[in-house]
């Protein structure tokens, strides 16, 4: 037969048995739109997780000061104080996969103007802080390298902090604002970032010249961290490893020494966080692909009633020439159009759930279109797999036996 | 006259589990273009086993088959399918129709395992056959929708579209009451006088009677082979027939 004859022949049974057919595709709609929604709301955590991250800076590197033994005895990090501003200034000059560095230096107190008080965290920083950490100014100015070296008394704030203080909406630029004492003068207001991935809201900070932190709030003369940022993202491990190696020299650390510092990055800090989501995508798309594996069962289960239910007409098909071809080609292709059109859908089925998911959570959800390929391949092999069985079972009967069926 | 069908020393076991059954044990016979043979026998005889050998249904154990000079005994599977689809026509006692399919797609069905015929050669062909048993007006009729007779009818069209050199019908008339049989042998010596050849299996003499030879089998032996002497024309006798009135 001709596979135009086939295709005929397969669609004309099917119709004959609309109930039937509709309720065998349904295991395969759900398993491939479950497979779809799943992969999908995977897909969109780990998508908002990234871009969380890429928020809190472009291609950002970062030292905090590490574990270090003294006199055998283990240090807690926070004790660390080897950071200066002069592994800053040997990272400036030495490492070429790094385009802007800033040492960091914090301190939590409360922020006070006239009679409003609010408790934030003053973070000290260069002139290259705020490119580092992806913020912009929006009213205002940057500060400038000879306000960072020279502890000028200036500050941004960012918008939670100048809602809180001055009221909503309000520009406080040239306005002074004090923090545990020290008065600052706002230079500029921070664009806004809103929460991160922890929950943290990231506007509420100020930010000012790291040596007025180090001096006159903290009196300390090492810093907490250095931040930077690699040329690309793609040279980000290049720079990890170029800091690694400046800052084992400036540190005097000998061959079989620990770092006694940490350099972290970007890219490592999403592959942390996003590889936690890709577990769960991946547990959420193998239940849903069970869903799929029992849909091709029933499948592979009507057919196998279908072949009974028609052994006289096999036998019949087989006695006016029907080969033993002809009639595994005509259940396989039954099967396999089972499983296709229940598998396409189920991708417009996917995609529905998809979007009424994110209408009801407000989850970013995005559909991967390898999952919709995946889901239609997967259903192919389906048809043919689950499909083979039966089909086979028919085309081997004996066309006198098979006639004869009661 | 040309031999459409020459079998000669033909032999048939089956094995039952441990047992041998001969179901043929050494048969010959040659029929004829052109001729309507009944074979009669009574059950185990080895008449449907003769059946399914003259239709490639199945192969014989020993012995040669000629069917329109070639030699078929030996042939595969596919080989054989491809016999039954050019050169036999089938004629189920129970019609074996698809259903919910029309009578005119069901007169297709043999058409469509022939690849070197189109989409509208089919339909034309599948079209002439209806027409040749009276059905013009019924091919859109799914089978439920049709009564015995007409059901039959349908089945021998599907046997004569693909122009076979034989016809093979079991027991054609087995299900249908006397008048039915009347106008389907009617319509089965209407096809034998235009040329076809019939091989008719039945166990009814007076169905027998309506053909031109009869050939007997008992115990797979071949016992008795004569031609119809008083031969009935079945047209006749469906006017003889007493009109019931109900």
């Amino acid at each position: 037969m001709n596979p135009g004859n086939l295709l005929k022949v397969a669609i004309n049974a099917l119709k004959r048995n609309k109930m039937r057919s509709f309720l065998t595709m349904l295991g395969i709609i759900i398993g491939v739109a479950s497979v779809i929604t799943m992969l999908a709301i995977g897909q969109g955590s780990k998508k908002s997780i990234q871009d969380q991250i890429a928020s809190m800076g472009s291609n950002m590197l970062f030292v905090m000061p590490g574990n270090m033994r003294m006199g055998g005895i283990q240090q807690g990090s926070s004790s660390s104080q080897r950071l200066t501003v002069a592994d800053i200034k040997a990272i400036k000059a030495e490492c070429d996969a790094i385009v802007a560095v800033s040492p960091e230096v914090r301190s939590s107190g409360q922020a006070v103007s006239g009679s409003s008080n609010w408790p934030t965290t003053i973070y000290g920083g260069s002139e290259q802080y705020l490119d580092i950490r992806s913020w912009t100014v929006v009213s205002g100015r940057n500060i400038t390298d000879t306000e960072a070296e020279g502890s000028a008394k200036v500050c941004l704030v960012g918008r939670t902090v100048a809602d809180e203080l001055f009221g909503e909406g309000i520009d406080p630029t040239g306005e002074t604002i004090r923090f545990k004492s020290i008065p600052f003068k706002i230079i500029g207001v921070l664009s806004e970032k809103g929460q991160n991935s922890f929950g943290q809201d990231q506007d509420d900070v100020i930010i000012a010249p790291y040596t007025t932190v180090q001096k006159r709030i903290l009196a300390q003369t090492y810093i907490q961290s250095i931040q930077m940022s690699a040329r690309s993202a793609e040279e980000s491990d290049l720079a990890q490893s170029q800091v690694e190696e400046v800052l084992r020299r400036t540190h005097k650390l000998r061959e079989n020494e620990d770092n006694d510092f940490d350099v972290r990055s970007q890219e490592e800090l999403a592959t942390t966080m996003t590889s936690v989501t890709e577990i769960l995508t991946i547990l959420l798309g193998a239940i849903a692909g069970i869903s799929l594996l029992v849909g091709g069962i029933g499948i592979m289960n009507i057919m196998y009633v279908s072949v009974t239910e028609r052994t006289r007409e096999i036998g019949l098909r087989m006695s006016v020439g029907g080969r033993s071809i002809d009639i595994l080609l005509q259940f396989l292709i039954e099967s396999i159009l089972l499983s296709v059109f229940g598998g396409l859908i189920g991708i417009v089925l996917g995609f529905a759930a998809s979007s009424i998911v994110e209408a009801l959570t407000s989850w970013p959800i995005s559909v991967m279109w390898g999952s919709v390929i995946l889901a239609f391949a997967v259903c192919t092999v389906i048809g043919v797999f689950f499909g083979w069985y039966p089909a086979r079972r028919a085309s081997e009967l004996d066309p006198i036996e098979a006639l004869r069926f009661e | 006259m040309k031999t459409i069908i020459d079998i000669a020393t033909l032999k048939k076991d089956y094995h039952v589990g441990e047992v041998t059954v001969h179901a043929l044990r050494g048969v010959d016979l040659k029929i004829n273009e052109g001729e309507f043979v009944a074979i009669m026998g009574a059950s185990g005889s080895g008449k449907s086993t003769m059946l399914n050998i003259i239709g490639c249904l199945d192969r014989p154990t020993d012995g040669t088959y000629l069917l329109d000079g070639v030699n078929v005994a030996g042939m595969s599977k596919n080989e054989r399918a491809e016999i039954r689809n050019l050169k036999i026509g089938f004629v189920f006692q129970s019609y074996n129709l698809l259903s919910r399919t029309s009578a005119l797609e069901n007169v297709e069905l043999p058409l469509m395992y022939n690849r070197m015929i189109t989409t509208k050669e089919r339909r034309e062909r599948a079209i002439a056959a209806l027409e040749a048993v009276g059905l013009a007006d019924r091919m859109d009729h799914m089978p439920n929708q049709l009564s015995g007779g007409q059901q039959q009818r349908v089945a021998i069209a599907r046997s004569l579209v693909n122009d076979p050199v034989v016809i093979l019908a079991d027991e054609a008339t087995g299900n249908l009451d006397t008048r039915t049989s009347y106008e389907i042998m009617s319509l089965f010596q209407e096809l034998n006088s235009n040329g076809k050849t019939i091989v008719f299996v039945t166990h009814e003499p007076d169905i027998a009677k309506c053909m031109t030879r009869s050939v007997v089998f008992r115990d797979g032996h071949i016992i008795r082979e004569e031609d119809v002497k008083s031969r009935l024309n079945a047209a006749e006798m469906l006017r003889a027939l007493p009109v019931e009135q109900d």
